[in-house]
């Protein structure tokens, strides 16, 4: 760990220093990652349960910045079944998005590495990947095809001085085995554009991104991620941007063709009432770790972590009339500098004895219940 | 804090009394217009109706909440009446005064109680400030208080808004999100003001700092007697902070009730559309859900008749051409929609539809 001084503020020198390590560190993941003819047998694995489309086990994913090592995602285990929503939710910072882009394996790199832990993408006939260690080659033939990922804002995936077919079908070629036409090619666009709700696609198909509404554009971007029918979606607040009535029509439309296609939705909001819409199972994240995790029901009625029910409280719900909003005290611990006990003790109103003790270990407490939180310790389902 | 500045208003002017309430703002048909200009000239070739007829009021110590989907004037409202914008039309009246009819003297008197509070508190703070002198400096200028109270008054207002006296010195870039609305807060009500516009102040939030800031709010209502304008897409949270809610579409109020009222049975087919699409954190919940087909047409080339019409699952014929009345359907409830027309006003209604027109063919022109 750096040596602070008292403000907290490094000097250039402990700056510097910090720098030349994580160079060294960084340097050496980036080698691996960069080697050609890898042979399969290095990142070759298998489901540890068939049934599911991804599987992450102990997932660490640290940022080396100058100013020492970011843990933004700890040690996150959760499984995404076949044909099911997952929905992730935790406030901003606490790694959503860093634990869907390291399936992607699209951190911000250098910087950006899985130093830890596997990631299992089921890619059929009993064979699953390690994308932690497969190489750049290999991730690139898996995105788009087995998983691909929808994001906030739909300029970030449009660029703007392409037509709207152009772009979806550069994403086609991309990953063409089939060797089509230029004419199937713009059937194929034509075909995507009419299945997510877009009336006018002969139209559309000429536009350019800033012709179309926010709602339309997340309707194209989710047509290019749809382009090669991947298995597994990552929605990363994808309509946190957009209008409740607009959200409304995209959620119906992710539905949809999520029961069409059998693929699976990873499901990424800060919004409690979305995540109850969407989602099969829940994940609850918070300071970079899986706190609860269950099905929508285990999670919405019968709530364990002390965190989540603070969650759930914080949020105004429609006719449910309170004086005051439950806030949380406190705010989420430095990612720099992580406690050693459970990283929610200094805001919980909860606590027991056992809480200054090491991070608690997960507890099951149903079937499909897990916790991370010492008040159930001793109260595990048999 | 002491109130007497507080009061300066309302012992020159007479309070107004409609139907015995204390409105401390009225807004009464509104318009406010932007021109678009094009052609090598630059000429007018166009307006953005983004305020196009605006009647509302708001009770003394109470909160209005506006929402309606973005770009369809609520920002634009909140500014005009603050004056940031010039009107096309309307009244916009203050303690029962016209706020347009003052002169700048008036003008610059009348500011400090009318304060503003924005979505995004960083862009809004100077980062070359320290948060002392961001909140002191308009105290100062607009001699909120005596100079020998100034220091005491501002670490006052800090600590009721949950900030410290250390933070004086640090910059807005030392602080959370949260903590920076906190600054903002404290900014708007260091000066004493009656009146603040809330323009989707916890949108950039997280939940549970959205709870903070909320809390505060209301606290600082209750303390202050403050009345609020509360802008928000998001519905849960109007719900919660709001006494009246005012909905908008393209440029008009289409409803206004008090909040129950409004939640509990709304009147306007958008009101019930916009409602209905409000996730519910219940993953059982039987939605029943009216889905909008297709998008809000252009403030600039707004729909004849009902601006609604294109989109409404209950479009009448008369609605493609007159133009609904804002009417009181029940005591305090307020709506534009033909379905609540009297035999009269659809008489009147039905002289828009041309001779010629088409048999009624039910739904969308
Ligand atoms: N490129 C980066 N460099 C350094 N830190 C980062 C970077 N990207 C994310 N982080 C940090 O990782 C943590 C998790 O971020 P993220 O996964 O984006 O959160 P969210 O849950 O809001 O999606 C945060 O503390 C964030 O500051
Ligand atoms: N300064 C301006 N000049 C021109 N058009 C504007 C200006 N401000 C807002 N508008 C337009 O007026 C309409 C209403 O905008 P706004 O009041 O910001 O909506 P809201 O706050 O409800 O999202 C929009 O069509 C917007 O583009
Ligand atoms: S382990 Fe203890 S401190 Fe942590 S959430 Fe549970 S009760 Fe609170
Ligand atoms: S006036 Fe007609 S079109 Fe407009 S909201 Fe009422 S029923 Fe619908
Ligand atoms: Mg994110
Ligand atoms: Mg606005």
């Amino acid at each position: 760990m750096a040596k602070k001084k008292n403000d907290g503020y490094l000097s250039a020198k402990e700056s510097r220093r910090i720098s030349r390590e994580n160079r060294k560190i960084t340097n050496a993941y980036e080698k691996a990652r960069k080697r050609k003819n890898v042979p399969e047998s290095e990142y070759l694995t298998t489901m540890h349960d068939p049934n599911n489309a991804v599987e992450f086990d102990n997932l660490h994913s640290y940022f080396f910045t100058d100013t020492g090592v970011v843990r933004a995602v700890d040690g996150v285990s959760f499984n995404v079944p076949i044909g099911k929503t997952v929905g992730v939710v935790g406030e901003s910072g606490c790694g959503k998005s860093v634990t869907s882009l390291s399936l992607m394996q699209l951190l911000q790199r250098p910087q950006g590495q899985t130093v830890e832990g596997e990631i299992r993408l089921n890619i059929g006939g009993n064979k699953a990947y390690d994308v932690t260690k497969a190489p750049n080659s290999v991730m690139q033939k898996l995105r788009g095809n087995y998983v691909s990922m929808i994001f906030q804002e739909p300029m970030t995936a449009l660029n703007p001085v392409f037509r709207i077919g152009e772009q979806i079908e550069e994403v086609l070629k991309l990953h063409d085995d089939d060797h089509r036409t230029e004419e199937q090619f713009k059937a194929r666009t034509i075909e995507l554009l009419e299945m997510v709700g877009i009336a006018n696609s002969e139209g559309v198909y000429r536009m350019y991104p800033h012709e179309l509404s926010g709602g339309m554009r997340q309707r194209v971007v989710i047509a290019m991620a749809l382009a090669c029918n991947p298995r597994i979606i990552i929605a990363d607040e994808p309509t946190t941007a957009l209008d409740v009535t607009i959200q409304a029509q995209i959620l119906d439309l992710l539905r949809q063709l999520k029961n069409k296609t059998n693929s699976s939705i990873m499901f990424i909001t800060h919004d409690l009432g979305v995540i109850a819409e969407m989602a099969d199972y829940v994940v609850v994240m918070y300071a970079g770790r899986v706190v609860e995790k269950g099905t929508a029901e285990d999670i919405f009625y019968h709530p364990a972590h002390p965190y989540t029910i603070g969650l759930m409280n914080s949020k105004p719900v429609v006719g449910k009339k309170v004086d005051e909003l439950y806030s949380i005290p406190g705010k989420v611990p430095n990612p720099i500098n992580m406690p050693k006990y459970c990283y929610f003790r200094d805001r919980c109103e909860m606590c027991v004895e056992q809480c200054s003790g090491e991070y608690p270990k997960e507890i099951q407490i149903s079937d499909t219940h897990f916790v991370s939180c010492y008040r159930f310790d001793g109260k595990e389902a048999k | 804090m002491s109130n007497t500045n507080q009061n300066d208003l309302r012992e020159n002017q007479a309070i107004p009394t409609v139907d015995g309430e204390d409105y401390l703002l009225e807004v009464k048909n509104l318009v406010k217009y932007f021109p678009i200009k094009g052609g090598f000239f630059g000429r007018t070739v166009g307006q953005v109706k983004a305020v196009d007829g605006v009647s509302f009021h708001i009770k003394r110590g109470t909160t209005m909440g506006l929402v309606g989907e973005s770009g369809c004037g609520k920002s634009t409202i909140g500014r005009t009446i603050l004056r940031l914008h010039d009107k096309t039309s309307g009244q916009v009246l203050f303690n029962g005064q016209d706020i347009f009819s003052l002169s700048s003297s008036e003008l610059r008197k009348l500011r400090p109680k009318l304060q503003i509070i924005f979505q995004d508190p960083y862009s809004s703070l100077s980062p070359r400030l320290p948060v002392g002198e961001i909140i002191g400096e308009a105290v100062r200028e607009h001699n909120i208080v005596p100079a020998a109270e100034f220091d005491d008054y501002i670490t006052d207002i800090m600590k009721q808004c949950g900030l410290q006296e250390f933070h004086k010195d640090r910059y807005p870039h030392e602080f959370s999100g949260g903590q920076r609305q906190r600054i903002c807060i404290a900014r708007a009500l260091a000066l004493k003001p009656e009146f603040i516009l809330c323009d989707e102040p916890v949108s950039a939030l997280d939940v549970s700092i959205q709870a903070q800031i909320i809390n505060l709010l209301r606290e600082l209502q209750k303390n202050f007697g403050l009345t609020y304008l509360f802008i928000s897409h998001d519905l849960s949270v109007v719900e919660h902070i709001s006494d009246t809610v005012g909905v908008m579409y393209l440029g008009n109020m289409v409803e206004f009730a008090e909040t129950e009222k409004i939640f509990d049975h709304p009147l306007h087919p958008y009101t019930q559309a916009l409602f209905s699409a409000i996730p519910v954190p219940d993953p059982n919940y039987k939605m029943d859900r009216i889905v909008l087909e297709g998008s809000i047409p252009s403030p600039a080339n707004p729909p004849a008749g009902c601006k609604f019409h294109t989109r409404c699952s209950k479009c009448m014929e008369v609605c493609k051409y007159a133009v609904p009345n804002w009417k009181e359907v029940e005591p305090g409830h307020f709506c534009a929609c033909h379905l609540y027309n009297d035999a009269q006003e659809q008489a009147e209604a039905e002289q828009a539809i041309p001779a010629q027109a088409p048999a009624a063919d039910g739904k969308k022109a």
